[in-house]
C-alpha cells in the first residue's frame, strides 16, 4: 500500500500560515475565513446538520483524549432553557505539546469562528478561551483577534444581523497542568483550585457555573470551520479509518527541524521524521514518546514501521494523545527520562486522590534512587505495583498518565533499569 | 494590617489603575461570579507588588472580590505562577522537562547558576534575579527554553543567555 498524500500539509489549522501576518482578520478572510459562519447564520443551517457533519468528519478531540467531537456536541440539548457555554481549552501543558500555542499565535480567528459556530449549534451565547498563564504572546494575539472580530460584527449581539448572539472572552491560567483536564479547567474558570470533578455529571449537563457546557481543545475548535465548509467526508478522507483529518504533530527532541507539522492522519512516522530534518548529527533514534509524556514510550526501530493515527499507535501499546512526538537519541538514559517524567506528575498531581497524590511521589522516589545508584532489585516490581495501584483509581486521568509511562519503560528498557541496580551506574554515556 | 475599627471601602484597597484593570476582568464573568476574576486579580496585584503576594495583598483581593480570604489563599498556593515570598526583579523560569532535558538544559542551568552565583530556586544578593525551575512551558520546538517576565526565549545557548541577561536592567 503506497503512501500518496505526501503533498498534503497545512490543510486546516495552518492553512493561512504561509501568509504575511496570518493572524490578521483580512488575511484570514482572504482564505475564506468566516465564510462558514456567515453561511450558517444567513441560511439558518439546521444545528443538527452541523453536528451530523462533524460526526461524519471523524474529528476527535485534539487535546489528547480523542473523544469524537460531533458526539460530544450532541450531548447538549439545544432547547434546554438557561445559559449554556462554549469553553476552549488552550491550557496546553502536556510535555512535548506546543501546537495550540501556534494556532493562537498564527490562526486565532479559526478558533473564534469555530467557537461561534459551536455556540450556534448548541444554543450557547457565551464562551471563554482558557489560555495558560505563561502564554502571554498568544493571549495578546488572541485578544487582538477578538477585537477585530467584534468590530467586524462576527462577535457580540445580533451577529451579521442574524439575531444570534455570542460573547467570547479570554481567561488566563496561572500555572497548573491539571487545569488542562476539562473539569479542573472549569473549576479554575470559576476562580478555584483546579481540582477535577467527579464525572458524571459531564460538562454537557453540569459544566461552567453548573450550566450545560461544551469544552473542546483549541485545535479541535479551529478545525470546525473548514470541516463545515468542505464537508465532513472531505475531512474524513484526508485521514484514515477512525482518524479523520489532518492533525498537528509537535515534533521535539533530538531532531534537526523541531516544530509543528500539520499532516494527514495515517502519515508514516518515517515521513514525519524526514520532514523534521532527520536525527540531529545523524545519531540513531533510540526511542519515541508518540503522544505527549503520558503516552508509553516506543522503541525507535519499532516506531519506524508505524503510522501516525490513533489505531496504529494504540496497537503498538501507546497512544496518539495530543500529537506531541518526542524523539530521543542514543545518548540518553531511559531511567533518567522516566525519572524526569515521574517528577513532573509528582509536581503536578493536584493532591485530591490518595493513589495519585501518594503514588506519584512514591514512584518518583523509587526511580530517583535507581537513577542515583541506590536501587534495589525489588524496586522494579515495586514500580509496576505502585503504577498498577494508581491506574483506574483516581477521579481524573492524571493518575493514569503518571502510571502508563512506567509500564512502557520497564517493558522496553528493563535492561537499563537492571544495569543501574546491578552496577550502580548508567548503561548509557550521559546518565549518572 | 487595618484594624476592624477602621473599615476600608473598596476604593481604598488598590490604586485606581489597578482597580480599573481588575474591573475589566470582573466584567467578563456573570455578576454573581466575581470570584472568576480572582486569578487575574492576583496576577495584577502581584505584578504591582514587585512580583510576589503578601498576606495583606491577598486579603485585599479577597475583600475586593467579596471572597473569604481562605478561598484566595487556596488559589494563590495552588498555581505555580504566584509567588508567596519576595523574588528578584527578573524571574528566570527554566524548563527542565524531557524535551529541554534531552537538549542539554543541564548545561544551561549550570551556566546560569555560575553566572548568577545562585542555586536553582534562589535569588541573587542584589535582588535582581530569581532562578526558578518550571515544568513544560509548551515551547518544546524551541528547546531548551526559558521565560523571563512575559517573554519566551528559545533555542538557548550559554552565549545567548549571556546576551539576554546583559540586556536586562
Amino acid at each position: 500500500m503506497g503512501w500518496n498524500k505526501t503533498d498534503m500539509a497545512n490543510e486546516v489549522c495552518f492553512r493561512t500560515l504561509e501568509l504575511d501576518r496570518p493572524w490578521l482578520l483580512e488575511q484570514y478572510r482572504s482564505r475564506g475565513g468566516y465564510e462558514t459562519l456567515t453561511r450558517v447564520l444567513k441560511e439558518k443551517v439546521d444545528p443538527a446538520e452541523i453536528v451530523e457533519e462533524l460526526k461524519a468528519s471523524g474529528l476527535r478531540g485534539r487535546g489528547g483524549a480523542g473523544f469524537p467531537t460531533g458526539l460530544k456536541w450532541s450531548f447538549i440539548s439545544r432547547n434546554a432553557p438557561g445559559q449554556k457555554y462554549i469553553v476552549c481549552n488552550s491550557d496546553e501543558g502536556e510535555p512535548g505539546t506546543f501546537k495550540d500555542r501556534d494556532i493562537l499565535r498564527y490562526n486565532p480567528h479559526a478558533v473564534i469562528e469555530g467557537m461561534v459556530i459551536a455556540g450556534y449549534a448548541v444554543g450557547a451565547t457565551a464562551g471563554y478561551n482558557y489560555i495558560r498563564g505563561e502564554f502571554w504572546e498568544p493571549y495578546e494575539r488572541f485578544e487582538g483577534a477578538l477585537k477585530e472580530a467584534r468590530e467586524a460584527g462576527f462577535l457580540g449581539k445580533n451577529i451579521l444581523g442574524s439575531g444570534a448572539d455570542f460573547e467570547l472572552h479570554t481567561h488566563l491560567g496561572a500555572g497548573a497542568y491539571i487545569c488542562g483536564e476539562e473539569t479542573g479547567l472549569l473549576e479554575s474558570l470559576e476562580g478555584k483550585k483546579g481540582q477535577p470533578r467527579f464525572k458524571p455529571p459531564f460538562p454537557a449537563h453540569f459544566g461552567l457555573y453548573g450550566r450545560p457546557t461544551i469544552i473542546n481543545n483549541t485545535e479541535t475548535l479551529a478545525s470546525v470551520p473548514d470541516i463545515l465548509r468542505n464537508g465532513g467526508a472531505w475531512f474524513r478522507d484526508i485521514g484514515v479509518e477512525n482518524s479523520g483529518g489532518p492533525k498537528l504533530f509537535s515534533v521535539s527532541g533530538n531532531v534537526n527541524k523541531p516544530g509543528n507539522y500539520e499532516i494527514p492522519m495515517g502519515t508514516p512516522f518515517a515521513k514525519l521524521l524526514e520532514m523534521a530534518g532527520g536525527m540531529k548529527d545523524g545519531r540513531p533514534l533510540k526511542a519515541v514518546i508518540p503522544g505527549g509524556s503520558s503516552a508509553p514510550v516506543i522503541p525507535g526501530d519499532m516506531m519506524m514501521d508505524l503510522t501516525m493515527d490513533y489505531d496504529c499507535i494504540a496497537r503498538a501499546g501507546s497512544m496518539l494523545g495530543s500529537g506531541a512526538v518526542i524523539l530521543i537519541d542514543d545518548r540518553h538514559c531511559m531511567v533518567r527520562v522516566l525519572e524526569r517524567m515521574a517528577y513532573f506528575y509528582y509536581e503536578e498531581s493536584c493532591g485530591q486522590c490518595t493513589p495519585c497524590r501518594e503514588g506519584t511521589g512514591w514512584m518518583y522516589r523509587v526511580i530517583h534512587r535507581i537513577e542515583t545508584g541506590e536501587g534495589r532489585q525489588e524496586d522494579l516490581d515495586l514500580l509496576d505495583d505502585v503504577a498498577a495501584r494508581i491506574q483506574g483509581r483516581t477521579i481524573c486521568a492524571l493518575g493514569d498518565a503518571a502510571a502508563m509511562p512506567v509500564a512502557g519503560m520497564l517493558k522496553h528498557y528493563r535492561d537499563e533499569f537492571q544495569y543501574h541496580i546491578d552496577h550502580r551506574k548508567c548503561l548509557v554515556g550521559s546518565g549518572s | 494590617m487595618n484594624s476592624v475599627l477602621e473599615p476600608r471601602t473598596k476604593e481604598d484597597l488598590f490604586a485606581p489603575e489597578i482597580r480599573a484593570e481588575i474591573d475589566e476582568w470582573i466584567a467578563k464573568y456573570p455578576p454573581e461570579w466575581k470570584q472568576s476574576a480572582v486569578m487575574a486579580a492576583l496576577r495584577i496585584v502581584q505584578d504591582a507588588n514587585g512580583g510576589w503576594l503578601s498576606n495583606e495583598s491577598m486579603d485585599d483581593v479577597a475583600a475586593y472580590l467579596d471572597m473569604p480570604p481562605i478561598a484566595v489563599y487556596e488559589v494563590a498556593t495552588f498555581y505555580s505562577m504566584y509567588e508567596l515570598k519576595p523574588v528578584g526583579k527578573h524571574k528566570i523560569c527554566v524548563c527542565t522537562n524531557v524535551s529541554c532535558m534531552i537538549n542539554d538544559v543541564d548545561k544551561l542551568v549550570e551556566h546560569l547558576e555560575e553566572r548568577l552565583d545562585v542555586k536553582m530556586g534562589g535569588t541573587t544578593e542584589d535582588g535582581k534575579f530569581t532562578l526558578k525551575e518550571v515544568e513544560c512551558l509548551g515551547a518544546c520546538g524551541g528547546a531548551p527554553m526559558m521565560q523571563i517576565g512575559r517573554q519566551y526565549y528559545e533555542s538557548l545557548t550559554p552565549e545567548l543567555i549571556d546576551s539576554i541577561l546583559d540586556g536586562l536592567e
